[in-house]
């Protein structure tokens, strides 16, 4: 792949990046999350197109204009997600869309027949009438790379594929992959996960911002030479830093809280009133699941959470709420807003008993009002607080979301992804607003994905990493290698 | 006051164009129906008072079961027990009123092996009519939150609760009417009281049945759903239950992200659904004088969505209104009625009635193509026409 440009709306997702792979070689790419890594992934699967740039496959130049191209020229994709159907049996799997027919019927037989040596080559020991649901999901994705070599696939991509795996299910796909190697089957191989790709990475490929950022070679692959190259940038520090002589209160303390996603984690940090503490970590570390559980909508496995000293209900968003901890989650439009109600109706929707009559009869101009002072406090860009909030922009919808909240009285507010798909005007508002609330005691717990916004806002950084808390850094230790080198899973080197 | 119109209109595009629609059928049957001599407006026998009263007397059955279905089709879940609900209510109700020899499931009658029936059927005690209102109004109620907790709480499948209840009711009023009709006749109670409430009319009840006047065309069904749709439409429309039933119905998640109890809220729709369906099984019960639990209330239940659907509620949830489920009823009742005034068979009123709602919903979701398509056919006709000239 060479010189390859691929623009979203507003975002230069991949611009000149250049990648070679070796028949037999296991390449691993790494980066941060937002890099471009599964935009380049999707473009040489099919998914995408590129704007530019050329792929060449033996020496002649291709193109890849759909995944069933994909897969005609010899490449297979093992998405993060899993695409098998758990209702059906294993050989069903492998030959799904491609199944053998005999007199217009399903040949099960050679289905069967194709697909035991296939299975033993990956070591399963397996029948292939077995169901797919009653295999772990690292068999399952197993049944993945045996389908991709059903299609006599010489690249296999696998996309972070040892995310929900264990470890012994972890050291049989490595396994699995220097058995592919040897059998000259190329592997393009992401994951977050250095210690893997030290493992079994013949070379590593890093992108940063959409942009081939360095390679190294077998010898050269170490933990802090990859991360060196990941991070690299220059950051802006932010002008609104916190007033010191503003003294903090005790705010929310979570205690020993443990989720459903990571059972076994307990999480221990607090978030002080007045203060906007940061959470980094990359993605599938836990964090949102920590916020939905702190916020209620999820169930608690154990452990508690304080607000100003006083124990809150695990458990119940209405409980949390009434309390004054907030959440302006991840997925605005799932999640956030209805988006099919007008900004009135979505401001007022958690605070409807202070906008009612005794007989719980709505009173509409009080409740209009209510949402126009908060669209000029939040200055929403809108003609009215009728207009329906699906026409409002990304930016408008997340002020809307806070102004429900900012309607209340929050003690805290969880910011899940703030500013995800926010164009950058918008974006300095939304810190502006949180700075300020911070001013007024509020306690902002910030979740982002944005290293920048990470290390610009907070006065205070925790990582997390696979459901637990790596570690904590305070504003003179900012750094983003000290935040990707915990987020990667390190330890915390204290600063001597 | 005329821009005031068209801004009402076009905020209530759905209930404008069936409202629309319910018009253009009531003139087309007011004027196909006219004969020399009869005594109604128009010399329409559409428009008789005997006719008019008849109509009204339906919608109000109808309007009221519909209501209850529309409120639970809003929260996006569906309410396929409603027929089947009525009949069970309508053999327990008059087994409440009847003594317990006369019940056609008692074991004087009943030649069945299965002993439960016959007990069951001696043990249901007689009371007084007014209780036995109270006790069908409170069971209804008591069937609704039931299937509502298994929606709203154990979030079963909305379709396959009340489809489970569409067989299990229709199939337990059979068993207790040991598959017969069972009589109101057969009560020892004086009912004319209950018989002027349930199927008489508002003059009836305000005059006495001798007096005759425009309010005896009015009748006491038709009382009773105006009544119940305004409180409906200010729960609906204007109480903050009635704005959680829309967000829950729009977006479940969002709203048990606002902290709202949204099991709850649905569990309660089908309660609201399940106490209209009692009100209504009580007149269509002392009207027909008898059920027949195989067939008493049969396709209630399709009739209800169908009105609904009529009047704007979307199967997808988070749309509807209480205005537009009594436009789509009414249009049901009408199109039957035109059916047997113009003297078409009979056998074809559902035909007929299926036909006119898929007109109405293609039109109302495709109608401004459909209309534009037709223009263009004409402007290209009349464009070929000049040419030639």
């Amino acid at each position: 792949m060479r010189g390859i440009h691929k623009r979203f709306p507003g975002v230069h997702a991949l611009s000149d990046v250049d990648l070679e792979i070796a028949a037999g070689e296991v390449v691993a790419i790494i980066g941060e999350n937002g890099a471009g890594k599964s935009t380049l992934m999707n473009i040489l699967g099919g998914v995408h197109q590129p704007n530019s740039g050329t792929i060449e496959i033996s020496g002649t130049a291709t193109k890849i204009r759909s995944v069933s191209e994909a897969d005609a020229h010899g490449i297979g994709f093992v998405h993060q997600e899993l695409n098998v159907l758990d209702n059906l049996d294993v050989g069903a799997n492998v030959f799904l869309g491609r199944e053998p027919r005999r007199f217009g019927l399903i040949n099960r037989r050679k289905i069967a027949a194709d697909t035991t040596p296939l299975l033993a080559r990956l070591g399963l020991e397996i029948p292939p009438e077995t169901p797919l649901s009653e295999l772990s999901i690292g068999q399952q994705q197993m049944i993945e790379i045996a389908k991709a070599l059903s299609k006599q696939a010489r690249i296999i991509i696998m996309d972070e594929p040892t995310s929900s795996l264990t470890l012994t299910e972890t050291e049989r796909l490595l396994e699995v992959i220097n058995d592919l190697r040897e059998e000259g089957i190329s592997v393009i191989y992401i994951s977050h996960r250095l210690g893997e790709v030290r493992q079994c990475a013949d070379r590593v490929v890093v992108l940063r911002d959409g942009k081939n950022a360095g390679e190294l070679q077998r010898g050269e692959i170490e933990h802090d030479a990859m991360v060196s190259l990941m991070v690299g940038r220059e950051l802006k520090r932010s002008a609104h830093e916190r007033n010191e002589q503003e003294a903090l209160t005790d705010g929310l303390s979570i205690i020993n809280l443990r989720t459903t996603t990571y059972p076994d984690c307990e999480v221990n940090f607090q978030v002080k009133g007045g203060e906007i503490l940061g959470m980094a970590g990359l993605v599938g570390a836990g964090r949102s699941e920590l916020a939905q559980t702190v916020f209620g909508v999820d169930p608690a496995m154990g452990g508690s959470i304080t607000l100003e000293g006083l124990p809150i209900q695990l458990g119940s968003a209405r409980e949390s709420i009434r309390s004054g901890i907030y959440l302006a989650p991840e997925d605005r439009k799932k999640t956030g807003l209805i988006l099919e109600f007008d900004i009135s109706q979505n401001i007022s929707l958690a605070s409807l008993k202070d906008h009612c009559s005794r007989l719980a009869i709505i009173n509409r101009s009080s409740e209009r009002n209510e949402a126009q002072r908060q669209v000029d406090a939040l200055k929403i860009k809108t003609p009215s607080t009728a207009t329906t909030a699906m026409n409002l922009s990304g930016g408008n919808q997340q002020k809307v979301v806070l102004g429900k909240w900012l309607s209340m009285s929050p003690k805290v507010i969880i910011f899940d992804e703030p500013t995800r798909g926010i164009d950058v005007g918008a974006k300095a508002e939304i810190y502006k607003l949180m700075r300020a609330l911070a001013d007024e005691g509020v306690a902002i717990w910030m979740i982002s994905s944005d290293m920048e916004e990470v290390l610009g806002i907070s006065d205070r950084i925790v990582v997390m990493h696979e459901g637990r808390i790596t570690g904590e850094l305070e504003h003179v230790e900012f750094s983003e290698e000290a935040v990707m080198h915990l987020a990667v899973g390190g330890r915390q080197v204290n600063a001597a | 006051m005329i821009r005031q119109f068209v801004q009402l209109t076009k905020q209530h595009r759905r209930e404008t164009g069936m409202l629309g629609l319910l018009l253009v059928l009531i003139l087309i049957t007011t004027f196909r129906t006219t004969d020399e001599g009869v005594d109604g407006l128009f010399n329409s026998r559409f428009l008789t008072a005997d006719n008019i009263k008849n109509v009204t007397r339906q919608i109000g059955i109808y309007g009221i079961f519909s209501i209850g279905v529309g409120i639970v089709i809003i929260t996006a879940g569906i309410d396929l027990s409603v027929g089947s609900l009525m009949a069970l209510l309508g053999v327990i109700f008059l087994y409440l009123v009847t003594p317990a020899e006369t019940r056609p499931g008692h074991a004087k009658y009943s030649e069945t092996e299965f002993e439960l029936q016959p007990w069951l059927v001696h043990h249901i005690p007689e009371v007084s009519w007014p209780t036995a209102v109270l006790v069908i109004l409170i069971i209804g109620t008591l069937i609704g939150l039931m299937q509502g907790m298994l929606v709203g709480k154990l979030k079963l499948q909305a379709f396959v609760v009340t489809l489970c209840g569409l067989l299990s009711y229709r199939g337990i009023s059979r068993f207790l009417a040991n598959d017969t009709t069972v009589n109101v006749g057969d009560t020892q109670q004086d009912l004319t009281l209950a018989k002027t409430l349930g199927d008489g009319s508002l003059g009836d009840v305000l005059f006495g049945k001798l007096n005759k006047g425009i309010l005896h065309s009015v009748p006491m069904t038709f009382v009773y759903l105006v009544a119940i749709a305004i409180i409906a439409h200010i729960i609906l429309h204007r109480s903050v239950f009635g704005r959680y039933i829309f967000a829950a119905g729009r977006n479940e998640l969002a709203t048990k992200y606002s902290g709202i109890n949204t099991g709850l809220v649905i569990a309660f729709a089908y309660l609201i659904a399940g106490f209209c369906t009692a009100f209504a099984a009580i007149p269509q019960c002392i009207y027909s004088g008898s059920v027949q639990p195989s067939t008493h209330g049969a396709f209630f239940e399709l009739y209800a969505i169908a009105a609904a659907v009529l009047g704007g509620c979307s199967l997808r949830g988070g749309e509807g209104s209480i205005l537009g489920i009594l436009i789509g009823t009414t249009i049901l009742i009408v199109l039957r009625n035109m059916v047997n005034l113009l003297g078409y068979p009979t056998a074809l009123s559902d035909a007929i009635t299926g036909g006119v709602i898929f007109v109405g919903v293609l039109f109302d979701q495709h109608g401004a193509s459909i209309i534009n398509r037709f223009v263009g056919h004409i402007n290209r006709l009349f464009g070929k026409k000049n040419k030639a000239a």
